[in-house]
């Protein structure tokens, strides 16, 4: 395999486990997000939980392995995004943090207010990464600034540009409604009814924010240029996908709403990727510093390793990560025995 | 403070913090698995008991060790970028294969584990629960060879063009004996941290005469893995510090504060350095054993900190190449003093459990055993991690230069704070819930929540489900 090909091919590898993290992390940090306003009671509150409880973990290992493909394929990207983005970083990882303890201890005790408490730090765990990478992405598609040496050198209020507010808020309002789809498919009685009026709320604000980011991206990236003026068919596709929701969420299709949301995010995505590539960040002092899959990469012989390793193992987890949410499949109710906790 | 100190610091603290939780998860998944294999075989109640309350413990651990081990995954991008852009080519591999054997398999199974009772098929279950046990194992094996490389880089070469180490032998990389060694000494430490919390929590409730059905035989079961554990960790040490003799010399020097080379030469078992530490004023010595421990035999050799520096400086040129040898040297006591104290005990409660011991006087004393392997797990890792000093990369790369360039004092001031408040406030929880279980009993561990009212045995208030609204 040539090293050309092989770069190219951990780009796309590295697209996929982002992808697949925001697809299936996306309804559980909406699910998260909504938490404390849809579960009026305990055991709502836990039937929601529920929802996402034997996934969530299996979810945000897509993150991880995203992180470690980016370290062991293209150290250079790894370094130069998770340095500059030190304390956007730091935040999201407090936030997964708080999101993570809660989940499993919010039961562990009886007492209102320690699980109020932790209830809320899951919505607030939820909506911080949600936001951050929102705007972590949106930045690099628009470019940040990087200096000959790879160094970034702007500082957290760099990040928090216009554009960047926009991709945060698209990002957060997109999974919302990802998340309450979700919800209506996988609850069941007064529950589920209430999450679908929810969900028809909240598309209103995403689908908003989504035309909104689609828009902006003419005036704060190199789009235009690079791709021209008709953008191909994943960005207009994704916007459509959106806008169709809610057409299923009305008819109460919530099995095909919950894919459209989902074929938004991963075409939105996708979108995004195919702007970048062959770049991995985008230098916005001067061109010449872009990191690329070129520059940024490891050597042919780890690459090689790395892609054996990775075409034997990604397989394998695609299908017992598959067959969980099969096994998982059954509506949840918000009925005390049958809740497990 | 200046951003080397602070990010060494926050990563110091970080990663012990993360490794206070780990060891007990790599040893107590083995004894859960154990037990509800033994109740499925036999479906005796108290195996199920027993399952279902060290699994609560296991569970609530477990947790935390998650959440934490994500902040050591950024972390060598965010604080070490240099280190990351020099090593990535290798380092990165490990890590990238750790998530994608080892997390994937631990999370979803886990989530299969907890929520799959009832639901799932029950060999399904119980397979769950072993293949959790295995994959955290995995994960420990994967990092420990990544951080063996960095303790003994083999298996790369060095860019001429770039300047970074690149990889040319992945077999290398794996079979490195340094990773396998760490990794032979954490898994049996794991093992003696869970059988010595549950020594230490089975012998509270024998002493108050509850749930012996439970508390007997777990106590049993944990005096003989505990011995065994405690030996295999010690034959381990005692490898790892040979092997260290080879390739650390300067590490190995500096845990035993041995200054001038010697031939044979003596061990120390109580040093006092003067106050800059890097020199001898008064010690009590046993001959000829540190010769022992470094190569098997009564006379050889030891090198000394002084001939070590010497010699680096012509190899690497001029610089102080000497760790912080008060912290090496009094970790590495307490380690081993901990790890023959370990050893007896575990063989004294064994020796105990063939009478009836649950009455025994001493038994009310037995719950501060959980501490040992605690405090023998983070100083075994500041040992290793310090006395590596100044190297990030052993001979290759110095902590200083291996830092985010970018990073201001502020940065680090805000995160380091940030952490912890955050650690402080989750271990403050954990500590909390975990005393809360362990005390409880089985009883309550056999309920999915404490909302249900055990049938003995109260876990604090209960309020009826619902009453906050
Ligand atoms: C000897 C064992 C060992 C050591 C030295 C480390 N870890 Fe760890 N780690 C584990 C053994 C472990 C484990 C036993 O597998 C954990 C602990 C609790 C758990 O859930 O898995 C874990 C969890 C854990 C997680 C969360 C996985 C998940 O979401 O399921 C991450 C990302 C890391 N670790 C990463 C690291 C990194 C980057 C380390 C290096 C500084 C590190 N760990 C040191
Ligand atoms: C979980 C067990 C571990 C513990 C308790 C631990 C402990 C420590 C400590 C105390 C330090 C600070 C040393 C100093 O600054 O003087 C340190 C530094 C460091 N360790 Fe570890 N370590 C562990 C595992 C690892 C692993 C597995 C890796 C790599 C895969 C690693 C990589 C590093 C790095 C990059 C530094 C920073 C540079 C330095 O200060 O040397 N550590 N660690
Ligand atoms: C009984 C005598 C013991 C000896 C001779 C011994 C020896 C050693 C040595 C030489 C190292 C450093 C390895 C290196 O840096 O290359 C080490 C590290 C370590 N020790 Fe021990 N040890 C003993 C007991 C224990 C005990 C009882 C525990 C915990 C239960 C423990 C936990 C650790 C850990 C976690 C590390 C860091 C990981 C590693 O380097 O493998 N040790 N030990």
């Amino acid at each position: 395999m040539s090293y050309e090909f092989l770069q190219i091919l951990w780009f796309i590898l590295i697209a996929v486990l982002w992808i697949g993290f925001f697809f299936l992390e996306g309804f559980d940090f909406g699910v998260g997000m909504l938490l404390p306003f849809l579960g009026k009671k305990d055991t709502e509150r836990r039937a929601i939980i529920n929802t996402i409880g034997s996934v969530w973990d299996g979810n945000e290992v897509w993150l991880l392995t995203a992180g470690g493909a980016m370290f062991a394929a293209f150290p250079h990207w790894y370094a130069t995004m998770f340095s500059g983005f030190y304390l956007a970083l730091f935040l999201l990882v407090i936030g997964l943090i708080l999101r993570g303890i809660s989940f499993e201890y919010r039961s562990k005790d009886s007492n209102p207010a320690w699980r109020r408490r932790f209830d809320r730090m899951i919505a607030i765990g939820s909506f911080l990464p949600s936001f951050l990478l929102g705007t972590a992405f949106a930045n690099l598609a628009q470019g940040v600034p990087i200096d000959e040496n790879m160094i970034y050198t702007g500082n957290l209020f760099t990040l928090l540009n216009p554009f960047g507010l926009i991709g945060g808020v698209t990002m957060v309002s997109v999974f919302l409604l990802h998340g309450a789809n979700f919800l209506t498919l996988k609850l069941d009685g007064e529950l589920r009814d209430r999450a679908r009026e929810v969900s028809k709320k909240l598309y209103i604000v995403a689908a908003i924010a989504v035309v909104l980011l689609a828009v902006t991206t003419y005036i704060y990236t190199d789009i235009s240029t690079k791709i021209g003026i008709n953008p191909g068919i994943m960005p207009i596709a994704s916007v459509a996908v959106l806008l169709v929701t809610i057409l299923f969420i009305n008819r109460k299709m919530e099995g095909w709403a919950f894919i459209s949301t989902g074929i938004h995010i991963i075409l939105t995505q996708i979108a995004f990727f195919t702007l970048m590539f062959p770049r991995v960040m985008i230098s916005s002092t001067n061109p010449a510093y872009n990191l690329t899959i070129y520059n940024a990469s490891s050597s042919q012989y780890t690459l090689t390793v790395m892609s054996i390793i990775a075409l034997i193992f990604v397989p394998i987890v695609l299908i017992y990560q598959g067959w969980t949410y099969y096994m998982f499949r059954k509506r949840i109710t918000a009925e005390k025995q049958s809740l497990v906790y | 403070m200046d951003p080397v100190t602070l990010s060494r610091l926050q990563f110091g603290l970080t990663t012990v913090y993360h490794f206070l939780f780990v060891p007990l998860t790599l040893g107590l998944g083995w004894f859960v698995a154990y037990m509800q294999t033994r109740y499925y075989q036999t479906r005796d109640e108290s195996w199920r008991k027993m399952a279902k309350f060290w699994g609560k413990l296991f569970l609530i651990n477990f947790a935390i060790g998650v959440v934490t081990g994500i902040v050591q995954e950024f972390q060598f991008g965010m604080n070490w970028s240099e280190y990351s852009r020099y090593v990535g080519d290798i380092f990165g591999a490990p890590l990238a294969i750790e998530a994608l054997m080892a997390f994937f398999l631990e999370s979803t199974f886990l989530g299969i584990w907890i929520f799959g009772e009832g639901r799932v098929p029950e060999k399904v279950h119980l397979a769950s629960i072993w293949v959790v046990a295995i994959a955290s194992n995995f994960s420990a094996l994967w990092i420990l060879l990544a951080n063996g490389w960095m303790q003994h880089p083999v298996g790369y070469v060095i860019n001429e063009v770039t300047g970074r180490a690149e990889l040319v032998d992945f077999f290398a990389l794996i079979t490195n004996p340094k990773g396998w060694l760490f990794f032979w000494h954490t898994i049996a430490a794991g093992l003696a941290t869970a059988s010595f919390l549950i020594l230490g929590v089975s012998a509270y409730h024998l002493v108050r005469k509850q749930y012996l059905e439970v508390f007997k035989p777990s106590f049993q079961m944990a005096a003989l893995v505990g011995l065994i554990a405690s030996v295999l960790v010690f034959l381990g040490g005692h490898t790892n510090g040979q092997y260290m003799y080879e390739t650390q010399p300067m590490k190995f020097a500096a845990i035993e504060a041995h200054w001038e080379t010697s031939e044979p030469a003596s061990f120390s078992i109580l040093t006092i350095g003067d106050l800059t530490g890097k020199r001898e004023i008064w010690s009590i010595r046993v001959p000829r054993v540190l010769s022992l421990l470094a190569c098997n035999n009564f006379d050889c050799e030891v090198r000394g900190v002084n001939d070590i520096q010497e010699e680096y400086e012509a190899r690497y040129g001029p610089r102080d190449y000497i760790p912080l040898i008060v912290v090496t040297y009094w970790a590495f006591r307490m380690m081993m003093t901990l790890g023959f104290l370990m050893m007896a005990l575990s063989f004294f409660f064994l020796l105990a459990t063939r009478k009836s011991f649950e009455n025994a006087k001493w038994m009310k004393w037995v719950p501060w055993v959980i501490a040992l392997p605690y405090i023998a797990n983070s100083s075994g890792w500041i040992l290793t991690e310090m006395g590596r000093q100044p190297w990030i990369v052993q001979g290759l790369l110095t902590v200083e230069a291996g830092i985010s360039p970018n990073l201001t004092t502020l940065d680090l001031l805000i995160s380091l704070i940030g952490y912890t408040v955050v650690y402080g406030s989750l271990g403050v929880a954990m500590a909390y819930l975990m005393k809360k279980y362990a005390i409880a009993g089985p009883d309550a561990a056999l309920h999915e929540s404490v909302d249900e009212e055990p049938e003995s045995g109260g876990v604090g208030e209960l309020l009826p489900i619902g009453a906050q609204d």
